[in-house]
């Protein structure tokens, strides 16, 4: 069963302006983790606030635990977690503040409230912390509640926004931790983030969006295989770039590429251990002795590469209308 | 419907939970307006010529009160705007509670906090000379009044604070709003100094109509200037209530329509 569906949706700003999202459809099964990959504007945002109520589309549709998300906000409500960089927390109150009043806004009732707020405390790690205002938390600490505060009343569905955006790698580490401990107890989760690496290590599937659209999806793997397995990978000598560019060319048959600040030569090759030792030879036969040399298993990197002929980090907010803070 | 009213109070709990994390928000919040009596009073209150018994400060008094009151609009624009631009209000968004629970939960929160400051005025005006002479019903209506009048323009202030992008705008906005509104008024001089045009806006100003009404209560006879006999002088409790009605029928249902299609 599908926990999620999301079908052609449309949104669009400054009157049809900027498309953020451009006929985007995806859908999440039952239990499992997709992750929405893609760059900055790519449409991430909103369509996690079209999923989880806090926008309407221009057109079609969506559904959530089978509840339509345009003729029912108030029942999705009920059935889902939002976390993320702009659902946040009341920073002057403590954490225990924070929990039990989102445990009275689910109606809990006073003491489950308090009950559940010790737990999730408990659980996160934030016990010692939980009667200190929230803005003398570091930023780990912080999504950690952040993220308490989504699953008070243990969601079907959570929505996780860019979840460890702006942490430090430890915070991160501890971050994927906790999403890890939930995707075991079986929620339906729906990430969003721009880190490949996050994307590879928490979803089962993964839905790469650029421009609104969803422009691949699948598993990690079967990406991976799109972009043609191994990469063959060649350092030289400033002087010789443009030579072995030639060489690899013609022993790969694909797009090369050339990372300029590392001197570094790469390619798609089908051929695994052959390709790297048809290049060696060609090298040796023309003099240029490489400074490193390899192959590589494509990452996620690549396959942003060549899904959207540019690198993911390098498109710096492109349509930033859907992203303003807070209102749209 | 018993939700909706107890959503809305969780929400005003959050705001006195807010004042009991971070005390100075309080402490300053009181410190201004009693500031503002103690200058008015010492400042002004020695040129301002005034046959009034008991001296400027008995006239002085009801206007300052309006004074603070109307900056509730200030108060709870930028509140609202501060948890916009945090992210906070898509969370509220996020929840199961009722539309409305956010801003009548505000609103209300940020009437307590005028209770609070009214009283510390008081006491203040009464430390320098104010002395009320109407009776204490009397004077607790003109509270009443002053209580009602913060709350309808706190709708108002959900208005501005939903309105602006930043909360700095906001901050511009509602002084830009309630600053002439205050002071082109019979609050703290007679409108009978000023030109003739402006003479006719400061009576029909809801403001002077405020404090000529808690004058009224408090037992004076001096409405600093009634000089155009215009209605709202003429019978300032009725206005001042009508005032409020008006207010409250434009702003509440604007206000809440904003928040609803805020992200829209």
């Amino acid at each position: 069963m599908k926990s999620v569906i999301a079908e052609h949706l449309i949104k669009t700003y400054r009157n049809g302006e900027v498309r953020a999202l451009d006929d985007l459809s995806l859908d999440v099964e039952e239990g499992t983790v997709l992750s929405v990959l893609g760059p900055n504007g790519a449409g991430k945002t909103t369509t996690v606030r079209i999923l989880a109520t806090l926008l309407s589309p221009d057109s079609g549709n969506a559904t959530v635990g089978g509840i339509d998300v345009i003729k029912h906000p108030e029942k999705v409500r009920e059935i889902i977690g939002l976390s993320g960089q702009y659902a946040a927390v009341d920073e002057t109150l403590t954490g225990w503040d924070n929990l039990v009043m989102f445990g009275r806004l689910y109606h809990l009732g006073k003491q489950a409230s308090i009950n559940r707020a010790n737990e999730l405390l408990e659980r996160f790690s934030l016990t010692d912390s939980a009667r200190r205002p929230i803005k003398t938390y570091s930023g780990g600490m912080r999504r950690r509640l952040d993220l308490a505060a989504s699953l008070i009343v243990r969601p079907k569905v959570l929505f996780l926004d860019e979840p460890t955006t702006g942490l430090d790698p430890r915070g991160r580490q501890e971050m994927w931790g906790v999403i890890e401990e939930l995707v075991k107890d079986g929620v339906t989760l729906l990430l969003t983030t721009q880190y490949l690496e996050e994307a590879d290590q928490l979803a089962d599937e993964i839905a790469v969006i650029d421009h609104g659209k969803v422009i691949a999806r699948g598993t990690s793997d079967v990406l991976k295989k799109q972009v043609g397995g191994e990469r063959l990978e060649v350092v030289v000598e400033s002087a010789h770039i443009k030579t072995t560019m030639e060489i690899v060319a013609k022993v790969s048959g694909d797009k090369v590429s050339l990372d300029e600040a590392l001197r570094q030569i790469s390619a798609p090759v089908s051929t695994g251990a052959t390709a790297l030792i048809e290049v060696l030879r060609a090298l040796d036969v023309a003099g240029i002795h490489p400074l490193d040399v390899g192959l590589k298993r494509p990452s996620l990197d690549d396959v942003f590469m060549s899904l959207t002929g540019h690198v993911a980090e390098e498109v710096v907010a492109a349509p930033e209308a859907g992203r303003k803070k807070g209102r749209k | 419907m018993k939700n909706a009213i107890s959503d809305a109070l969780i929400i005003t709990k959050r705001q006195i939970l807010q004042l009991a994390r971070v005390p100075e928000v309080l402490i300053f919040s009181t410190i201004q307006p009693v500031m503002f009596v103690l200058l008015f009073r010492y400042v002004f209150g020695g040129s301002i010529s005034t046959d009034q018994p008991g001296g400027y400060v008995q006239l002085l008094m009801p206007g300052i009160f309006v004074q603070t009151v109307a900056f509730t609009l200030a108060a709870t624009a930028s509140g609202l705007a501060e948890d916009m631009g945090k992210g906070l209000i898509d969370r509220f968004r996020s929840l199961p509670i009722s539309r409305s629970a956010l801003v009548v939960g505000r609103t209300l929160g940020d009437s307590l906090l005028n209770i609070l400051v009214l009283a510390v005025m008081g006491i203040a005006g009464f430390v320098v000379g104010w002395r009320p002479t109407s009776g204490l019903p009397k004077v607790m209506l003109g509270f009443l009044f002053l209580l009602l009048f913060g709350y309808a323009l706190s709708w108002t202030g959900i208005f501005v604070g939903l309105s602006a992008r930043d909360a700095r705008v906001v901050q511009n906005v509602s002084f830009i709003i309630t600053f002439p509104m205050t002071f082109l008024s019979n609050a703290f001089a007679p409108t009978t100094g000023m030109p003739r045009p402006l003479q006719y806006v400061a009576e029909w100003n809801p403001v002077s109509t405020m404090v000529a009404a808690c004058r009224q209560l408090f037992g004076l006879e001096n409405q600093f200037g009634a000089t155009a006999g215009s209605f709202p002088s003429e019978h300032p409790l009725v206005m001042s209530l009508i005032y409020m009605v008006i207010i409250m029928v434009i702003f509440v249902p604007l206000s809440v329509r904003k928040y609803k299609n805020s992200s829209k």
